[in-house]
């Protein structure tokens, strides 16, 4: 995983609440054993039309989508299945960081187990981050990790919550399982001390 | 909390899997009983292990089957189900090579127990109150009918617990959700589940685990409470639990999987701690009276955009909050519905009977009873597939599936099917289906398929009609 310290990026606004993982990266595309490759297939069916042509009136069609690594989505953004092909297809794209007001859990934590931050703002902020992209489509947004800050192109900065475990993997780009396997003698003593209770 | 103080029953669940709490910089380490996987969220999964030289930990409390990719056709004269999409050939036989090289029991499809990850563990009795059960699927939710505390994980995750048997988690609140009353003729678990998704929204339960509680629950089959507990992800839930009973126990009793003779008592013993104490506090309670339910029906493009099937499809004008009112916007766009209109009489092209929410023996007993004697309008293909092999093989003893048959629909294998279309079942453009599956999201059953959601009682009464109809006109008198 790579780390994750600061990133500052043009972003692109997908002005909808409740986009789901299906939209994210539709079910057919989930016959693969791999986890790369994903990207061209991000929200397929919103980008691309019958024929395979992209839509030209698509968010990540237009010519300022191409630099972007932040994506701004409505509220409860990566809701429905528990696929983990979502954010390795939004990192496939070239997408380092979501903004939207509300995360579904279990993408949360899939995105955060791959280096994909999803930053939560207050839904005020992320209307006035969507404004300021509208009104210039080459706004730059700073996010700092280390100290969990969203700032505007202005200077102006917003808080927003990490799970500080996760952000201790990120800003190392070291995952999870490695703190997990070291619990052994602990996962050891609790199967012993709990043996035929299941 | 101490452990004095009441407790939830997800309370009780967490206390009891815990091998080192959580503090303010690390989640807590939580045990894990029971991992079912599927070839879908697997294979990368397994990848890691090798990569990082790790063995599955306890192939013992895990177990695979095949459901997502896999085909529903009828089996050749060879009794084999024909595959002939290639990558979903390749991610089968990639699941059969990591089940054989780390050890783990799989249920391949010429196996009999093969099917549906969530109906076969409840069948198999590998489902028991009190534990904790996670699978790459966000539909584990419908374990906690068990009193089990079961949700879904990512595939970053399923490799923590293959390696591990535990996952790094915080602590989620809880919500109460109390549904007393008794449900009218006609009306169903899934009628319930989809008026609380409905009310709540699709986010509103991001965030809690749902404790299902009150005298509707209670009267519940087991299967019910599993349809129930199975849609709690689509309010955004990170699972639903209702407290084991006599109803739990008596479904368990004998099964495969099950605790025997001595180890039953012990374990029925144990089961009978795992319920809310008295006076235990919730984050959230909702209330819901079963009585006043209606058929429900989905008109828009998530679960929360549920309506009683006699009402008018809801007017984007009407919604004051600007969000929602683009998204039922695109939503009626996208269903090619408008305002106002009625969905009852509707013409639909598909009707899907099946999913982890709806394909068990009770469903289809249920469709069954509509359809004994009718016909499937000549307009409508009707799909119904099992489950598992296990209800196969029970609805085909019970003669089900000659009712099914005679009526013209399709009777096909075990699997997810036209829920998750990505295994040869699927709608095509422009399509409207009737589904007792749980996700009506854009494309879902197919690239640009429209879906209504709905239960197996609605289901069957628009394969007969040919349009969306409503199930109390078919159940009444009889």
């Amino acid at each position: 995983m790579e780390p994750f310290v600061t990133l500052r990026t043009t972003a692109v606004v997908l002005p909808l609440e409740n986009v789901d993982t299906d939209q994210i990266i539709p079910a057919r595309f989930l016959k693969t054993t791999d986890r790369l490759g994903l990207g061209n297939d991000l929200f397929a069916d919103w980008r691309y039309d019958v024929s395979g042509a992209p839509r030209p009136e698509f968010v990540l069609n237009r010519p300022e989508a191409k630099a972007a690594q932040l994506l701004v989505a409505g509220r409860n953004f990566g809701c429905g299945s528990s696929r983990e092909h979502a954010p390795w297809a939004l990192l496939g794209y070239g997408f380092r960081a979501v903004v939207s007001s509300e995360f579904a859990d279990i993408f949360r934590n899939n995105a955060l187990g791959n280096g994909l931050l999803p930053v939560a703002l207050p839904e005020a902020a992320v209307e006035r981050v969507a404004a300021l992209i509208a009104a210039h489509a080459d706004s730059k947004f700073t996010i700092d990790l280390a100290s969990t800050t969203f700032a505007l192109p202005s200077g102006e900065r917003f808080d927003f919550p990490v799970d500080p475990f996760a952000r201790h993997c990120m800003l190392q780009g070291v995952d999870q399982l490695g703190y997990l396997a070291a619990k052994e003698p602990e996962i050891s003593a609790f199967e012993r001390a709990r043996a035929g209770a299941y | 909390m101490t452990q004095s103080s009441p407790r939830t029953l997800f309370a009780k669940l967490w206390d009891d899997h815990l091998i080192q709490a959580e503090s303010e910089s690390t989640p807590a380490v939580l045990y894990v009983d029971l991992h079912l996987v599927h070839e879908v969220t697997s294979p990368q999964a397994f990848s890691v292990l090798r990569e990082r030289r790790l063995e599955v930990r306890r192939p013992d409390r895990t177990l695979a089957t095949m459901d997502h990719s896999t085909p529903t056709t009828p089996r050749g004269a060879d009794r084999r189900v024909p595959i002939i999409d290639l990558k979903a050939r390749a991610q089968l036989a990639q699941l059969e090579r990591n089940c054989a090289d780390f050890g783990v029991p799989l249920y391949a499809l010429d196996n009999e127990h093969q099917g549906i990850v969530h109906v076969i563990g409840p069948e198999l009795g590998l489902t028991q109150p009190g534990m904790t059960i996670v699978c790459g699927d966000s539909h584990t939710s419908t374990h906690g009918a068990f009193g089990a505390l079961a949700f879904g994980i990512g595939t970053s995750e399923v490799a923590h617990v293959l390696a591990t048997q535990c996952l790094l988690q915080r602590r989620a609140r809880t919500m109460e959700v109390r549904m007393d009353g008794v449900l009218a003729p006609g009306i169903t678990a899934k009628d319930l589940i989809l008026r609380l998704i409905a009310e709540i929204g699709v986010g509103g339960a991001t965030g809690h685990v749902l404790e299902y509680s009150g005298s509707a629950i209670q009267a519940m089959s087991m299967e019910e409470r599993m349809t129930v507990c199975n849609m709690s992800i689509e309010a955004g839930a990170r699972a639903g639990m209702i407290a084991p009973d006599d109803t739990t126990y008596e479904y368990l009793a004998g099964r495969p999987y099950a605790p025997q003779d001595a180890h039953w008592d012990r374990a029925l013993a144990r089961w009978r701690t795992f319920a809310a104490d008295p006076g235990s506090a919730h984050d959230r309670t909702v209330v819901l009276d079963a009585s006043s339910i209606k058929p429900m029906i989905t008109y828009g493009t998530n679960p929360g955009m549920g309506i009683a099937v006699d009402a008018p499809v809801p007017t984007p004008s009407h919604l004051s909050d600007a969000s929602e009112r683009r998204a039922l916007e695109k939503a009626l766009q996208y269903m090619a519905l408008t305002p106002g209109e009625s969905l009852l009489g509707k013409s639909v092209d598909v009707v899907f009977l099946g999913s982890c929410t709806n394909s068990r023996i009770s469903d289809l007993r249920l469709a069954a009873g509509v359809m004994r004697g009718q016909r499937v309008a000549s307009t409508v293909r009707m799909l119904v597939v099992p489950g598992s092999q296990e209800v196969k093989r029970q609805a085909e003893a019970e003669g089900l599936d000659e009712i099914f048959r005679a009526a013209g629909a399709e009777w096909r294998e075990a699997g997810c099917s036209m829920c998750i279309a990505m295994n040869g079942d699927e709608l095509r453009a422009g399509q409207y289906a009737v589904s007792t599956s749980n996700r009506n999201f854009e494309g879902r059953q197919g690239k640009g398929g429209r879906t209504f959601l709905a239960s197996p009682l609605t289901a069957a009464a628009t394969a007969i009609a040919g349009t969306i109809a409503d199930a109390r006109t078919y159940v009444r008198g009889r």
